[in-house]
């Protein structure tokens, strides 16, 4: 690993599992590279740990070029950190300066429990996509793209709203813990194009029953969740889901 | 009900009890500040006491008022159910969370902002709503009406109570900032040609809304108006 001349204090959050309360434990962290991604910072604070015996800190991570959706830290306050439209593994160390101390916690929800230290259990957002964010459709050859015309301005919003990774820092960040902005995506990527269409009411109001059931809180408008995206997903996903709520519940003949 | 399955026991649905409420409320205030104005014609509160006559003897106000407490507690019920709801979807809350870094200080403080309008309105409701409804407004003017602009001319003789009305009024003042866009958006109404105009409304109306009642103390408290 490539030496550097930055000197850093850590403040992670250290929790063995679900059953136990967790801390905040300090580490000194000598030489950081500014090149090095946020990650890679994490590493050489677990090859330390490694060498001296002690067990190293849990974070999940994956694709690290910010596309996976599973890394998640709450970095000084922030889901990802500092930097906007970015993952954990996109921000650079250069985000930060030398003596700073940075604190590490979870995303913090009911929802998502710790499994340990700084990964926590985001099978919640997995159910909710289970429960209506799919469509059906016949297999077989898939038919010709320009069979099914679509607006350019409606495949785009389609396409924003499902840049979505899941990475859950909607939850993190928002003063309720709710899930609003990420359900509304899900439903918002299919609610936009033809091929949702048959189960767009059904969809809305199962996935909706599904985010409550898993205990996520209410959305109040604050617009964090909107600021704090990765992917740049938009509250208006959020007023489209509510529109489509609405005309399920009080307009359509099929209530969930 | 079946038919409309938990509509209302939803998320969205209590979302939507909150922004609708809200609306109404919000619409109340229009009224309610546009007679309190009345005032500002410095006559003695001759025209005024006409237009608190009509509201406390017309039927359709009155049966309005009832509507207008049933709003109100449900807005205030709601958000207490909320917010507690919302508590336990975090019950670990984060040693450092930058809410400044992504949101307003009054979107994330609806709550404590409306505790504080909650006090106001324990406060005013007994200043002027049970004199008016309940023990009687002691004298009449010079046409025979009621005169409420009396007893606001002597409520407001009272420092202490000009204070807390005007503090409220910035706690109001705030609360609508957020609350008025907001209701927009949990109806939906989140779309590129109207979002510049609910904004821009949303900041002058609660303005606006804000410094004409929080004159209306002041005004008599320093004699602006006699």
């Amino acid at each position: 690993m490539s030496t550097g001349n930055m000197n850093l204090t850590l403040k992670v959050w250290r929790q063995k599992n679900n059953k136990t309360a967790g801390a905040l434990v300090d580490y000194k962290l000598a030489e950081i590279s500014p090149d090095m991604s946020f990650l890679e910072m994490f590493d050489v604070l677990n090859e330390q740990l490694i060498n001296k015996g002690e067990e190293p800190v849990v974070f999940d991570h994956d694709c690290r070029e910010g596309i996976c959706g599973m890394c998640s830290m709450f970095i000084n306050g922030r889901p990802h950190g500092p930097k906007d439209l970015v993952t954990t593994c996109q921000l650079h160390m250069r985000s930060f300066k030398d003596g700073d101390t940075i604190v590490v916690e979870p995303w913090r929800a009911a929802a998502f429990p710790v499994v340990k230290d700084l990964t926590v259990d985001r099978s919640a957002f997995d159910r909710v996509i289970a429960a209506g964010g799919f469509i059906s459709v016949n297999t077989g050859n898939a038919q010709d793209a320009n069979s099914l015309p679509i607006p350019k301005m409606q495949a785009d919003a389609a396409f924003e709203a499902a840049a979505c990774i899941g990475c859950g820092a909607c939850v993190a960040t928002c003063k309720n813990a709710s899930a609003m902005l990420f359900v509304s995506a899900k439903i918002s990527q299919l609610a936009l194009l033809p091929q949702g269409q048959p189960e767009r009411y059904r969809r809305v109001q199962s996935m909706v029953a599904q985010m409550d059931a898993e205990g996520f809180g209410n959305c109040t408008n604050t617009g964090a969740c909107e600021a704090e995206c990765p992917k740049g997903i938009s509250l208006e996903n959020i007023a489209r889901m509510n529109r489509d709520f609405a005309s399920a519940k009080f307009a359509s003949e099929e209530t969930v | 009900m079946s038919g409309f399955g938990n509509a209302f026991s939803s998320s969205i649905g209590k979302k939507f009890i909150m922004g609708a409420t809200g609306i109404f409320l919000i619409l109340f205030l229009i009224v309610h500040c546009g007679i309190n104005a009345l005032i500002f014609l410095n006559d003695g509160g001759l025209t005024f006491n006409i237009g608190a006559h009509f509201m406390a003897t017309n039927w359709i106000i009155r049966a309005g008022e009832v509507v207008l407490m049933i709003g109100l507690l449900a807005h205030i019920f709601q958000a207490l159910r909320l917010t507690l709801q919302n508590n336990k979807a975090r019950p670990v809350k984060y040693a450092v969370n930058d809410g400044k870094a992504n949101s307003k200080w009054y979107s994330r403080s609806m709550g404590l902002l409306g505790t504080l309008l909650l006090i106001f309105l324990i406060v005013h409701l007994s200043n002027f709503w049970v004199v008016s409804r309940f023990t009687g407004i002691p004298t009449v003017d010079a046409n025979g009406h009621e005169d409420l602009y009396a007893v606001m001319k002597a409520t407001f003789q009272n420092p202490l109570i000009v204070g807390l009305y005007v503090l409220s009024m910035i706690s109001l003042c705030y609360h609508l900032l957020h609350g008025f866009a907001s209701a927009f958006q949990t109806m939906g109404w989140n779309h590129s040609k109207y979002n510049g105009i609910i904004k821009g409304a949303g900041i002058w109306y609660s303005i606006i809304i804000s410094i004409l009642f929080a004159a209306m103390p002041i005004a008599f408290h320093f004699g602006f108006i006699q």
